[in-house]
């Protein structure tokens, strides 16, 4: 045996107490190159991508966005200074001011309550679309590239279907047959949302399929659908997340769109798209009834957009491993 | 003496040509045999279809006695593992360590994981302090202890090794040879490795094959190896290339034009 | 006797980690001469990012730093991002590992080697494409003139890195870096490869840096070895002398390596203790 121990170890050791000493006991923990449960090693992982996360500013501008998004959301009642459906017609049509801070509607609404209590709707939507189109796409992704054959022409093909429709038109067709309303839309919006899902999901297991760690489990005699569950679905999270982030700002826009034409949530409901389109009539002379729901989506959908860049940056294997 | 594996006209395809021809070969329980050749020699496609990797095959596989069939079973897992090449592709990157070696486990429904996981790091000298680590925290040669560590799991009796070594550094190698043989001994496996370094073989093999373009040129004790004493002039020419000779006149030849 | 045609001082390479920075060379120098030398480490020894540093090819968060740095009389770490390029290539070429990424796939071969050539020298069509198809005829490849039609995917490894050979010295070069030119090859095309670039380097009277894991292949084609061990050169060797290494890590890498008769029931193995606790 040769020993090396001698002078390398004792610049690693130096250099290591040296950078201890500016660490917390906290983050020496989150950083410990050897976890001891099982908790510190996914907490570790969480740390350093929050820590890459936290370097890009657009990223946390995106997150705070979001986040705003989400308190308003959870503490409208509290928040908004009046009713958001309570009409007052001798206030109607007033510009902002001190009393109403965004102005008010033709019912003498206040417009900031509104846009307050519609962020309820808007994440309820982004929320909903989600939860319902992201597994699905995941799902039929991964199980069409794991398989590969006539099981993945199968469902490609079906996925293709939905895809080469423009989303709106589409959603457009299926709340005209299920009918008018929130719950509607956000059925219509989900359906046409879950092909790109698919598609990332596809691509994604492609590049891992022949991989060798994939086929160390087969060898060891695992269940497809163990594979797919365990080993599969994991890899197709993250730029399937990044992927959902991206598309909200669409799938808000999608939502506002129906609202707009009277397709998605039902007045009186607050819905920033409906907001926009009953301020339409008076543009020209009350700007503020269209504008300010106007900047609350465009502003709510950049949000998205940001923190979806930075989810890429900090997510994607492809720019992360590439040291 | 019974044969842990025995193939005999074994031909695989791979899109339109056979590149596996007419191979027969058979293993005794307890030995320790190579497959050597260049790229493209059809060395690897021979372990991927004993597995059932490679899907396109004809002629006879047994693996113990019994005939294999095309597909993956588990009663085969238990009986016949492989290590991999390359210790950075065959490791799941979300999955610790522990995540890695408890998974055959599962599959399987074996009890007394914690335990079974300590022993086995143990075994193939991981510190257990390791247990929780991601792949892109260990070394190359930590990962190949990983994957040598999961294919024992589930305690098999033949071990089909990829190139286990060619990815790692000179001394990682040594390291993990070492630990291959230790194995060996310690568990009664018999190895089937597949390699294009003759020195390999010649530390950890007693008996090698020599493919070329699919086809087994020479079957030769390691002695014969040893020696460079090989019968057929293919397998003495790639000798002559793995001692690092070279056809070194010809550089000569150039230089002065 | 005059100055070296390379010399390097005090070459540092720093990388942000997790916790704080992590120096991967910790200052490396050596003068390079129309000779060959050799640079020999583990993954991890920063041989690489030597290499890689001569040509300023290491981006950010990468930080490079010499205490010198200079090529035939210019400072190689005070040149423009544009005087560099010119460097590259033209003064300075590399080979890399594995050509199928160092190709483009989508151009043919001939089209690549004379991109090589008019970035550097402004010729006459005709006259580039004799030099291309002489550089291929140099590197001996049979049939030039149908290679240069091919595309990278047409040809074999060895075939490809021939290719990249003469696509980095048909500009003529003063220096070439070799980093593990013959790692992705079979034993019996590896020898060629090598062969070819020892040829080249004595007819054109070039530097050669030869980087690369094997010891004793290093040794075979350079005239001097440096051994680099986690960011350091640990030792110097004339290639001759290999087994007169004194330091403990040369010494543990020559006798890990198993040999062809090999009798040994157990290989000897460097301690690795030191490197765990990192």
């Amino acid at each position: 045996m040769v020993d090396l121990r001698n002078t390398e170890a004792d610049a690693a050791t130096e250099g290591d107490t040296r950078k201890a000493g500016r660490m917390g006991a906290l983050a020496l923990w989150l950083t410990d190159d050897a976890p001891a449960s099982r908790v510190q090693a996914q907490a570790g992982q969480a740390y350093a991508i929050a820590r890459s996360f936290a370097r890009n500013p657009l990223a946390m501008l995106g997150a705070f966005i979001v986040g705003l998004l989400i308190v308003v959301a959870l503490f409208a009642p509290w928040l908004a200074p009046y009713s958001p459906v309570g009409q007052n017609l001798e206030m109607r049509l007033m510009p902002p001011s001190a009393e109403h801070w965004l102005g008010t509607d033709e019912l003498g609404r206040d417009i900031l309550s509104r846009i307050i209590h519609g962020a309820r709707i808007t994440l309820l939507i982004v929320v909903m679309v989600a939860l319902i189109s992201a597994p699905i796409g995941l799902l039929i992704g991964a199980v069409a590239g794991y398989f590969g054959g006539w099981v993945d022409r199968i469902l490609m093909a079906i996925t293709d279907v939905f895809l080469s429709l423009p989303k709106l038109i589409m959603a457009l067709a299926f709340v005209a047959a299920l009918g008018a309303g929130l719950q509607n839309a956000i059925i219509a919006i989900a359906i046409t949302a879950w092909p790109a899902y698919a598609r990332i999901a596809r691509a994604e297991t492609l590049t891992f399929r022949k991989s060798e760690f994939i086929a160390a489990v087969e060898l060891q005699g695992a269940s497809n659908l163990r594979i797919i569950g365990i080993h599969v679905l994991p890899l197709c999270m993250s730029s399937t997340i990044i992927r959902v982030t991206l598309d909200m700002a669409g799938i808000i826009l999608t939502a506002a769109g129906l609202g707009f034409l009277g397709l998605g949530a039902q007045p009186p409901l607050p819905e920033w798209g409906a907001m926009i389109s009953r301020g339409r009539s008076f543009i020209l002379d009350q700007w503020w009834v269209a504008t300010m729901p106007g900047f609350a989506i465009i502003i709510v959908s950049l949000g998205f957009c940001f923190l979806g860049d930075g989810l890429r940056d900090v997510l994607d294997p492809r720019q992360r491993d590439g040291r | 003496m019974s044969c842990a594996l025995e193939i005999e006209g074994l031909f695989v395809r791979y899109g339109r040509d056979d590149v596996v021809r007419d191979v027969s070969f058979a293993i005794e329980t307890g030995e320790s045999y190579a497959l050597v050749g260049e790229s493209g020699s059809g060395k690897s496609t021979i372990l991927r279809a004993i597995v059932g990797m490679a899907r396109d095959w004809r002629g006879v596989i047994r693996v113990d006695g019994r005939d294999r069939v095309n597909r993956i079973d588990r009663q085969f897992a238990r009986h016949c593992q492989m290590v991999f090449q390359d210790p950075y592709a065959s490791l799941h990157p979300r999955r610790t360590v522990n995540d890695t070696l408890t998974e055959p486990l599962k599959i399987h429904g074996i009890g007394a994981r914690d335990a079974r996981v300590i022993a086995m790091m143990e075994d193939v000298g991981l510190d257990p302090r390791f247990r929780f680590r991601f792949p892109h925290q260990l070394s190359g040669g930590q990962r190949q202890r990983v994957a040598i560590a999961r294919a024992l799991m589930l305690e098999p009796k033949l071990l089909l090794l990829d190139e286990p070594t060619s990815a790692l550094d000179v001394s990682v190698q040594a390291e993990i040879l070492n630990l291959l043989v230790r194995l060996r001994a310690e568990r009664d496996l018999t190895y089937l490795l597949v390699t294009h370094s003759l020195p390999v073989v010649g530390f950890l093999c007693d008996r090698l094959g020599v493919l070329r373009y699919g086809q087994l040129v020479e079957e030769a004790p390691v002695e014969r190896l040893r020696a460079g004493t090989f019968a057929t002039a293919y397998a003495q020419e790639l000798y002559g290339a793995s001692l690092g000779g070279g056809d070194r006149s010809g550089a000569t030849v150039v230089a002065e034009t | 006797m005059s100055a070296p045609l390379l010399q390097m001082r005090n070459l540092r390479v720093t990388f942000p980690g997790p916790r704080g920075p992590v120096q991967v060379v910790k200052g490396v120098s050596f003068d390079l001469g129309r000779e060959r030398l050799g640079i020999v480490g583990e993954s991890g020894s920063g041989k690489s990012m030597t290499g890689r540093s001569i040509l300023r090819l290491l981006k950010p968060p990468a930080k490079v730093e010499t205490d010198l740095l200079r090529f035939d009389g210019m400072d190689l770490d005070q040149l423009s991002e544009k005087q560099m390029r010119a460097v590259r290539g033209a003064r300075i070429s590399m080979v890399m590992q594995d050509p199928k990424f160092s190709l483009n796939p989508v151009m043919t071969i001939g089209t690549q080697i004379a991109e090589a050539l008019r970035v550097h020298e402004k010729l006459p069509r005709r006259e580039i494409e004799a030099r291309v198809i002489t550089m291929l005829e140099q590197v001996r490849i049979d049939d030039p003139r149908r290679v240069v039609k091919l595309y990278p995917h047409e040809v074999s490894g060895g075939m490809g890195q021939r290719v990249m050979i003469a696509m980095m010295l048909i500009p003529q070069p003063d220096i070439l870096i070799a980093d593990e030119p013959t790692s992705a090859l079979d034993v019996s095309v590896q020898a060629q490869v090598l062969d070819l670039i020892e040829a080249m380097i004595a007819k054109n009277g070039m530097g050669l840096i030869l980087i690369s894991h094997d010891l004793e292949l290093v040794a075979r084609y350079c005239d001097r070895v440096l051994v680099m061990h986690r960011g350091r050169v640990v030792e110097e060797l004339a290639a001759g002398r290999l087994h007169e290494a004194r330091h403990p890590y040369t010494k543990g890498l020559l006798a890990a390596v198993p040999q062809m008769d090999e009798r040994r029931a157990i290989l000897p193995v460097l301690d690795r203790a030191a490197e765990y606790e990192t």
